[in-house]
């Protein structure tokens, strides 16, 4: 058996490996496990799917949608906790409403109402949670969603970290296009709605440990005025839509190819990074492309498609910095595939945990 | 980026890469090995073998710092972290790397208080802003970390600071070099050597590899260009019947090295008799550990530690991997018992590490992709 | 083994003789410089970056001379090509 061969077959092997079903082997729960990558997934898989299975939830997306009364409706719900609250470019706030509208959004969904719900740490300063309240309410004013419900908890001292907020929302579907990273088709294009890594990037900074300075802001925004604009143009081309959050651009691509059985192929060169980002990552040894993000969204959409998409994002001026970033492509299926700027290849895979800053 | 992005340029890779082949002799199969696991990262990163005639093999090597830890030396580092006057710092490279009974990111699970760390002077800066707590430093690395943390203790000594030690892990790669060159499982043509730990050592140390062993080294820099470059000089030394110790990172490494980076280390640090490497088992002079003058400073006099030997799993041939004597997908438990959720073996962990690198970057069919991509 | 990185010294602080503001790709960090006793450095310089200390300065001649070889193989290459593109023209 020549080595090729005996290669081929640990590959298949692992391959097998990887489809089968996911168990916890952890006894507690670990940081990994809320970092967005395999251990998140892992753990959503193996303990809530198990425990909640129903149609809906299956399919694992940013939201689920359902009829009711004759309408069609997306539901979905986020909890947000970052340290420090507040960051360059944005707060707990804002980011509370803007991830829970962009989870509407990328379902198609035109956002409408929000809940909030707060856990307070006893001595929490009143002034922060103003601030914070203020925040979320121009992040809504400026999303076209109100704020309807809410709840409070205070909890002892030490129990938490300041502030937590959880947000939920419903938004209506106006059209009759079915999103879902399941319809991704070999020929089609992917697109990225902007530059990447900038929210992860800014909160790493901010903490402060890392002495590290550099002109990053967090790219938190809603995209429902972006989805809207890129739907005008080619609602019917859009497969699916998702914002890039924990796990970065990265872990949605495997979330597209592993859902949709197909191969993703992205060109390194096509990525957007702001050079403070790409600085800040070669520094920390860590890559952009699973570095999360707030405001940006990946698309993929009919090949034909493709530049009336980009033409669309750009004309949205939190689009300006989009790009097609690859292709869609029948093999290898469930494997995203980077075409270095170097012009080697490599795969592109999951992330277990949070990227950590490395040394060697 | 200056001095980066000059290094990626696809137009010279391939311009190398025609000269590569031509140096080639025709039916004959060459194997170097990339010493150092920074090398190994830009290998799998950048997709380099894409620009290698199939007739070269790269072999993975020992120099991945997390990689060579052995078990018992996490389980002590866990155990002095689990005093609750203890802030135990590391590098993020760590907290994965499964011991006895777990790694740092289990053992923060249960409460110990172990942070991440840039450098270890921001080590030393949470000593300074936590008085009552002991803050230790789990240092890791070959020569090229090992002066950072000597300078740190130096400072900490020059300031007073007393609630600040260092658990010494620091290892040395020529007496590693040796044991793979004396090891009678493995043939190879010539070493790509370590880019990084050549600016403090220099180049000389390597200078019995080309003599003794009759093996050319190349000293190499970490962007894809220097290693494809790195390769052609060694097919050149071979192709001319020269075994030499060439300086491709001639723009970072001096031929001499860093004295003073050296001295500082020999002031704080001196050889261990031996020291265990996981799967290459115990190797003489091969590690640091802090003088006794800086007794003060030395975690492993300050805390109780257990000290045992954990043997590694049986079905873990992380050693041969190591030895580059197993390419990773060689390896039985590779994929499927050891994955880089479920790492069994150190080489899977870390991100040099040849078995993540395989398994993140590289776990493909090269033809397929090469169809997939065209 | 080891990340290093590349950044150009920005400032040195007079007050502080062992500490250097260095910038990478518009990120910037005071690196400890303490390794490099004895060679000038002045901003403008780079060094390479490891840990949080400058491991050595960069010789800009040697890169230089380095790309100079890289671009004369690229050279080399593309006057290969133009033959071979030519010669089967001929053919």
């Amino acid at each position: 058996m020549t080595e090729t061969t005996r290669e081929q077959q640990v590959l298949e092997r692992i391959d097998r490996a990887r489809q089968r079903k996911a168990r916890v082997r952890e006894e507690r729960i670990t940081m990994a496990h809320g970092a967005g990558g395999k251990a998140t997934q892992t753990l959503i898989e193996a303990v809530f799917l198990d425990a909640f299975r129903n149609p809906l939830l299956e399919p694992l997306e940013d939201g689920a949608v359902f009829g009711a009364g004759g309408a069609r409706l997306a539901f979905t719900t986020d909890s947000y906790v970052v340290s420090p609250l507040f960051f360059p470019g944005g707060d707990i706030g804002d980011l509370a409403v803007n991830g829970t509208v962009n989870d509407l959004s990328v379902c198609g969904a035109r956002p409408l109402y929000l809940s909030a719900g707060f856990v307070l740490e006893e001595g929490f300063p009143v002034e922060d949670l103003r601030r914070i309240s203020a925040s979320m309410a121009r992040a809504a004013a400026a999303a076209e969603v109100s704020i309807v419900t809410g709840d409070t908890k205070v909890v002892q001292r030490g129990k938490a970290d300041g502030c937590y907020v959880t947000t939920a929302g419903v938004g209506l579907l106006e059209r009759d296009a079915r999103l879902g990273v399941a319809h991704a088709r070999p020929g089609d294009a992917v697109l990225v709605s902007g530059p990447v890594g900038e929210h992860g990037v800014t909160i790493m900074l901010a903490r402060g440990e890392l002495d590290i300075e550099a002109d990053v802001t967090s790219d938190t925004a809603p995209l429902n005025g972006l989805v809207a604009a890129l739907q005008a143009a080619v609602g019917e081309e859009v497969r699916c839509l998702r914002d890039a959050t924990r796990g970065g651009v990265a872990t949605i691509l495997n979330e597209i190819a592993r859902a949709a059985g197909v191969a993703v192929v992205v060109e390194e060169d096509a990525v957007p990074v702001r050079p403070p980002v790409r600085g800040a990552c070669e520094l920390l040894g860590i890559d952009p492309l699973y570095v999360a993000c707030e405001g940006r969204m990946v698309a993929v959409v009919d090949g034909d498609a493709a530049e009336s998409a980009l033409a669309a994002l750009r004309g949205h001026p939190l689009g300006a910095g989009a790009a097609i970033v690859g292709r869609v492509r029948d093999d290898p299926p469930g494997l995203v595939l980077l075409k270095t700027a170097f012009g080697g290849t490599r795969i592109i895979d999951v992330l277990v945990g949070d990227p950590l800053p490395r040394i060697c | 980026m200056r001095f980066v992005d000059e290094y990626r340029d696809a137009d010279k890779a391939r311009a190398l890469s025609a000269r590569i082949a031509s140096l080639c002799e025709p039916g004959r199969a060459y194997k170097f090995m990339e010493v150092c696991g920074g090398h190994t990262h830009t290998i799998y990163k950048h997709g380099l073998e894409d620009y290698l005639p199939e007739t070269i093999t790269l072999v993975h090597g020992p120099g991945c710092p997390v990689c060579v830890i052995p078990m018992g030396r996490v389980d002590d580092a866990i155990h002095i972290a689990e005093r609750p006057d203890v802030i135990m710092t590391s590098f993020g490279d760590m907290m994965r790397v499964p011991g006895g009974r777990g790694s740092f990111f289990d053992s923060t699970a249960q409460g110990a208080d172990i942070r991440m760390v840039y450098s270890p002077l921001d080590a030393l800066k949470i000593a300074r802003r936590e008085p009552d707590r002991q803050v230790v430093f789990m240092a890791i690395g070959f020569e090229t970390t090992a002066p950072s943390t000597a300078m740190t203790v130096l400072r900490a000594a020059a300031e007073g600071v007393r609630n600040f030690s260092v658990f010494c892990n620091h290892v040395t790669i020529i007496p590693a070099i040796k044991a793979i060159l004396d090891s009678p499982d493995l043939r190879l043509d010539g070493f790509i050597g370590p880019g990084h730990v050549s600016t403090i050592i220099g180049c000389r140390p390597y200078e019995f590899i080309a003599r003794g062993y009759g093996k050319p080294l190349v000293v190499a820099g970490f962007e894809p260009l220097d290693i494809l470059q790195s390769v052609y000089m060694l097919l050149l030394q071979l192709a001319e019947g020269r075994s030499e110790v060439e300086n491709q990172y001639a723009r970072v490494v001096p031929w001499a090295g860093n004295i003073r980076a050296l001295r500082a280390v020999n002031e704080v640090m001196e050889l261990r008799p031996y020291f265990e490497w996981r799967g290459l088992g115990f190797i003489s002079h091969s590690a640091l550990r802090m003088r006794e003058k800086y007794a003060a400073y030395d975690a492993e006099r300050l805390f109780d530690i257990p000290g045992n030997r954990v043997a590694d799993p049986k079905a873990c041939q992380c050693g041969e991997v190591l030895k580059g004597v197993l390419k990773p997908w060689e390896c039985k438990v590779f994929g499927t018992a050891c994955t880089p959720e479920t790492p069994i073996g150190t080489c899977m962990v870390s991100s040099e590490g040849a078995c993540a690198a395989y398994y993140n970057f590289g776990r493909f069919s090269r033809q397929r992709v090469r169809e997939a991509t065209r | 083994m080891c990340l290093g990185i590349p950044g150009e010294i920005v400032e040195i602080p007079p007050d502080q003789t062992d500490l250097a503001r260095v910038d990478v790709s518009g990120v910037r960090r005071a690196v400890n410089i303490g390794l490099l006793d004895g060679q000038p450095l002045r901003p403008g310089d780079w060094v390479l970056i490891h840990v949080g200390f400058a491991l050595s300065k960069i010789d800009e001649a040697e890169a230089r001379a380095a790309l100079e070889f890289l671009e004369g193989i690229g050279q080399a290459y593309e006057d290969e090509l133009a033959a071979l593109r030519d010669s089967s023209i001929e053919r």
